[in-house]
């Protein structure tokens, strides 16, 4: 075990996957030289060359399209998107075409595309710089949706990712990159828990509080918080949210009855939304409380000055938590 | 200071039809080209008679494809009335190892790569995305987002380069998709890393109702070597020019110097798809001009002055023709679809619970209505 943090662990995933396999590629905008804008590609231009290590035109659609045509020819390209807010113009090659062509072609040709992108916000970025656009990739059947929340995570599903024959957008929260943790480096993939289950971040038995990437964290310090006031919280960290481990959720929501869910994304029809209505289809008749939803505001992202009052925080998911525990609440007396 | 070699002005109006360069003369004359003439210099009357035999069959499967429409056989059908020369030309330049990306339209292009009979209707009807695995002909599942193929060839050139193979890609594509980003950007990507693509753009004047004057006010081949890539404009409804330019720019690919641009200017005789009606948007006169330019009367004008269409040659064209039309048919008339559980599979490579859940779900869904014989007991 090594501590790392999850920008270094994610740098020695892309540094095996491509020694252990000659058709792995990165490609991106600055990934080069320069290691990329978040040093996460560091040294793999020196250690692989210019072949292998692609600085691309500043261009995201021509990124995306021509890693098709890279995977059409038996390549594994690993894409690195800049920013989260700078996907929508690859949103067409991504949707239309890594998504569909193993369909399109009744499987002959497959797309194993790993798609980077540096997510979410808590920095203090600027406009387009900390967006959360899981919700769209979690509506295109053929991709497999990725949230990561630590460094051994980070690592591992990364690599398997990589070598999944599907297409994988691969979240990583920006917030967390300087965050440490001990990494297995010579774990063993084929021992490793495979890419879509989910983990029981920390046990509890009073509410079931589902989330991924970036708010793991802030679910955790709201769950020892809950603590101090005699609620107990399971914390579900899904790392998958294509496809969705429900056999981890399900089991935690029928010992608990109650379910919050977090995440900074907007709430409208937003990944929140899906697993509460998948969760009530399931356990409905476990339900002791109609589930809630942290989530960041139906907003453009806010200015950096004002991101502290979009994004859920530890407060926010307590007033759910209280809710859900029929306790005084931000919306005691209010008729929604 | 050198500029990327060009064979193209760029300061002609795009509309002016007649500024391409050409080896066959609308009736059939053959005429010198410097820069296109020492590609086809083994071109004799059999290689003219078979180019000939391919236009034939691409314009019969695209009439049975018509009719079939007509008929209710098929949704939909892209017709490529017009645009054989630059389709037969310009895909009998490949080898069977070079990789094509090609839009909707490209019957020919298709039926050059080694397309059967079912691959030409299937989609259209309703049953597949795809028939062909596109590793047995070489050739993609055709491609409707307009351009987006454009960054798949070159991203496939790029895979070339990194094998270190002779091998070249190709992207076929319309004027209306040289306005896309995406064409755009592969022609960056392209002249960038100096790939081994050939970007074929079919200027068939028209992208649905929209003349070609709103994507363009200059001919599009003058736009190449602004990205650094050389071009030619050929005359679309010339299959030998199409053929020689085709072998100029696999050739430049071959060789390491890079990317190539062709724009083949053409016609679209018929509508856009079978929903469409040109009468809407364009003149009588304009379709009677591009009548007197069909590109197999003019090879035949050709083979007829050099001796070399006997009856018994057009007679075994047809016969040809009139076959794989059948054929095309009773693909289309025999076509069974799939099990309705069938729906839901190759959308991933590898088990996605989320699907699997669903699978099982219709699975007994569906056994809950029995089978046919079951039913026709009670």
């Amino acid at each position: 075990m090594t501590q790392l943090t999850m920008a270094k662990a994610i740098n020695e995933g892309l540094r095996r996957a491509m020694a252990d396999d000659p058709k792995v590629l990165v490609m991106g905008e600055d990934i080069g030289k320069l290691g990329g804008v978040f040093r996460i590609t560091d040294g793999l231009l020196d250690q692989f060359g210019a072949q292998r290590v692609v600085d691309t035109p500043l261009a995201e659609a021509g990124i995306m399209g021509t890693a098709v045509g890279l995977a059409f020819r038996g390549y594994r390209p690993v894409v690195e998107i800049q920013f989260d807010g700078f996907v929508y113009p690859a949103f067409d090659q991504i949707v239309c075409q890594v998504a569909k062509l193993h369909y399109r072609t009744r499987g002959n040709v497959t797309m194993p595309i790993t798609i980077r992108i540096p997510w979410a916000g808590g920095v203090g970025a600027a406009e387009h710089h900390s967006e959360s656009p899981e919700a769209y990739f979690v509506h295109t059947s053929g991709l497999r949706v990725i949230a990561v929340s630590n460094p051994q995570d980070a690592y591992v599903m990364l690599r398997q990712a990589i070598a999944s024959n599907d297409p994988v957008v691969f979240f990583e929260p920006k917030r967390l990159y300087h965050t440490k943790g001990e990494v297995d480096l010579d774990v063993d993939l084929a021992d490793a828990p495979p890419m879509g289950l989910a983990r029981v971040a920390r046990e509890g038995s009073d509410v079931t509080l589902l989330t991924y990437g970036s708010q793991v964290m802030t679910a955790l310090d709201a769950a020892t918080a809950a603590e101090d006031d005699g609620v107990s919280i399971e914390v579900i960290d899904l790392r998958s949210i294509s496809p969705v481990d429900y056999r981890t959720v399900t089991a935690s929501v029928r010992k608990t009855g109650r379910v919050v869910v977090t995440h900074e994304a907007a709430r409208e029809a937003g990944v929140g939304a899906e697993l509460i209505a998948s969760v009530t289809e399931r356990c409905f008749n476990y339900l002791e409380a109609a589930p809630q939803r942290v989530t960041g505001h139906d907003i453009p992202y806010p200015p950096a000055k004002l991101e502290k009052h979009h994004l859920p925080d530890l407060d926010r998911i307590l007033d759910a938590v209280d809710r859900v525990m029929d306790r005084p609440n931000s919306l005691t007396g209010v008729e929604l | 200071m050198t500029m990327t070699h060009t064979l193209t002005p760029t300061a002609e109006p795009a509309t002016d039809t007649e500024d391409v360069a050409r080896l066959l003369t609308p009736d059939g004359q053959r005429i010198s080209d410097p820069d296109l003439e020492r590609w086809v210099t083994d071109v004799d009357s059999s290689v003219l008679q078979s180019l000939y035999r391919d236009m034939v069959l691409v314009r019969r499967v695209d009439t049975e494809g018509v009719a079939l429409q007509r008929q209710g056989q098929l949704g939909l059908w892209a017709p490529c009335q017009g645009q054989e020369g630059v389709q037969v030309g310009t895909a009998r330049a490949f080898r069977a190892d070079d990789f094509v990306f090609p839009s909707y339209r490209e019957i020919g292009v298709n039926l050059v790569r080694g397309a059967k009979p079912a691959d030409f209707v299937l989609a259209w009807r309703g049953e597949e995305h795809s028939t062909y695995n596109p590793y047995d002909i070489n050739t993609a599942t055709p491609q409707i987002i307009i351009g987006a193929q454009a960054l798949h060839a070159v991203g496939y050139a790029m895979g070339i380069q990194r094998d270190g193979t002779d091998q070249a890609s190709a992207a076929y594509f319309g004027d209306g998709a040289t306005s896309q980003g995406d064409v755009n950007e592969a022609m960056i990507f392209a002249s960038s890393f100096r790939s081994p693509v050939v970007f074929v753009c079919t200027n068939n004047q028209w992208a649905i109702s929209e003349p070609v004057t709103v994507q363009a006010k200059f001919p599009i081949a003058g736009r190449a070597p602004g990205f650094g890539i050389p071009s030619m404009r050929v005359d679309g409804n010339d299959v030998l020019a199409c053929l020689a330019a085709m072998r100029w720019a696999l050739d430049n690919a071959r060789n390491g110097i890079g990317p190539a641009f062709i724009e083949a200017v053409t016609y679209r005789m018929g509508p856009h798809t079978t929903s469409d009606d040109p009468t809407r948007y364009r003149d009588k006169e304009e379709v009677e001009l591009w009548k007197g330019r069909d590109p197999i009367a003019r090879v035949e004008a050709l083979l007829r002055a050099e001796g070399a269409f006997s009856d018994e040659f057009a007679a075994q064209v047809a016969a040809d023709a009139d076959a794989l039309g059948a054929e095309v048919r009773a693909a289309a008339l025999g076509a069974t679809s799939r099990e309705p559980i069938g729906v839901l599979d190759h959308v991933y490579a590898e088990p996605h619970s989320g699907l699997e859940e669903q699978r099982a779900w219709f699975g007994a869904y569906l056994d809950g209505f029995g089978t046919d014989s079951e039913e026709a007991a009670r």
